[in-house]
């Protein structure tokens, strides 16, 4: 009888403890959000910073979610005014005991033909694809269509240039 | 020896010349409003439709300065940026903002349906009209305003669009006034857009 509550206390903390494993041992995905999409529109963007804990370099190569048909990962910039938007031919690379980030105006996972708006407030499953970590998947919160990071608390507020 | 230096003399000023038109190009690119003076002007005729199915011209938006955006629905992040700033700048105008109109064009007629761009807009202030056309229609404005897009095929079959990402400032005559480039600070955008709404109250 004595037991059951450190019985009922170590069940607890392994069901707390198994969204981690999830996870991949050697990539931790850190504040991801999405950007709200305008009405009709069919295309989306995923942000985050990829951090890679192991000794070697990996490459994100892929991506897929239910909210979407295709997903890709892109660069973006603006050159002399004109904005570019390329596929990373490869995937993107994650340097070993490196970061990479993915933000706007930069890298981002597109989502294209979604079949459904992404509205503020809502969680989008993602399931990111690396070359040796294999796969990983997470639940993106979405911020608002000007938003241009994350924000999630305790993250600064939302700086809507 | 006499004519050493006249070839000298003439490479001189024909390199004073060439820089100083070279300069003129550089600042008309990059000071708006010069650019009235010489070099080819922004603007000119064209024939759309909006978003109400309606057809539109040059004449639609004349007598009003007006704020012009070329961009496309199926643009992850540019595009609804841009267009959620402006809206956020159109509130911030007050009373002004209803001295201007404010056009989204599509560089996309492909995919941008008049529909679809009606969608589209109702996630933006309501100020902001969508104009799309027929392939040649955008290929003509575009060409009218000096904007550059192009179609880049993608891997799965589908294509993204290049497209210029600043919004062009222009006064009551049809004249081009300045910029404003993508993410540019919010005092300097409303600033610009209030200058404008000025030149309609004094036209």
């Amino acid at each position: 009888m004595r037991y059951l509550p450190t019985l009922a206390l170590a069940a607890l903390l392994l069901a707390a403890a198994s969204p981690a494993f999830a996870q991949s041992t050697s990539i931790q995905i850190e504040k991801p959000w999405a950007r709200a999409t305008p009405a009709g529109a069919k295309t989306g963007a995923a942000y985050m910073t990829i951090e890679n804990k192991s000794g070697e370099p990996d490459r994100l190569t892929g991506a897929a979610s239910d909210v979407a048909k295709t997903l890709q990962i892109h660069e973006m910039k603006v050159v002399d005014g004109v904005m570019k938007m390329r596929e990373i031919p490869g995937g993107l690379p994650v340097p070993a005991g490196g970061s990479v980030t993915l933000k706007p105006g930069g890298y981002h996972v597109m989502l294209i033909g979604l079949n459904k708006a992404l509205k503020k407030g809502e969680k989008i499953p993602l399931t990111l694809v690396f070359e040796k970590a294999g796969k990983v998947s997470i639940e993106v919160p979405v911020e608002s269509v000007g938003a241009m990071h994350s924000d999630m608390p305790g993250m600064g507020h939302m700086d809507m240039k | 020896m006499h004519r050493r230096y006249l070839i000298v003399a003439a490479m001189s000023a024909f390199a004073l010349v060439a820089a100083a038109g070279l300069g003129l190009a550089f600042f008309g690119v990059n000071e708006g409003p010069k650019l009235k003076s010489g070099v080819a002007a922004i603007g000119g005729p064209f024939t759309l439709v909006d978003d109400t199915g309606k057809a539109v011209t040059e004449r639609t938006l004349a007598g009003k300065p007006y704020a012009m955006y070329f961009g496309y629905t199926f643009c992850p992040e540019v595009c609804p940026t841009t267009l959620f700033d402006l809206s956020r700048w159109i509130k911030a105008l007050g009373p002004d903002a209803d001295k201007l109109n404010y056009v989204f064009v599509s560089v996309d007629p492909g995919r941008d349906t008049v529909q679809l761009m009606h969608t589209y807009l109702s996630s933006f202030d309501k100020h902001i009209h969508g104009y799309t056309g027929t392939p040649e229609q955008i290929a003509k404005i575009a060409k009218e305003y000096r904007v550059y897009y192009k179609k880049i095929p993608t891997d799965d079959g589908g294509y993204v669009m290049d497209h210029s990402a600043m919004i062009y400032l222009m006064g009551p005559d049809d004249k081009f006034v300045t910029l404003i480039r993508y993410q540019e600070d919010d005092a300097s955008a409303v600033a610009k857009l209030r200058k404008l709404a000025a030149m309609a109250s004094a036209s």
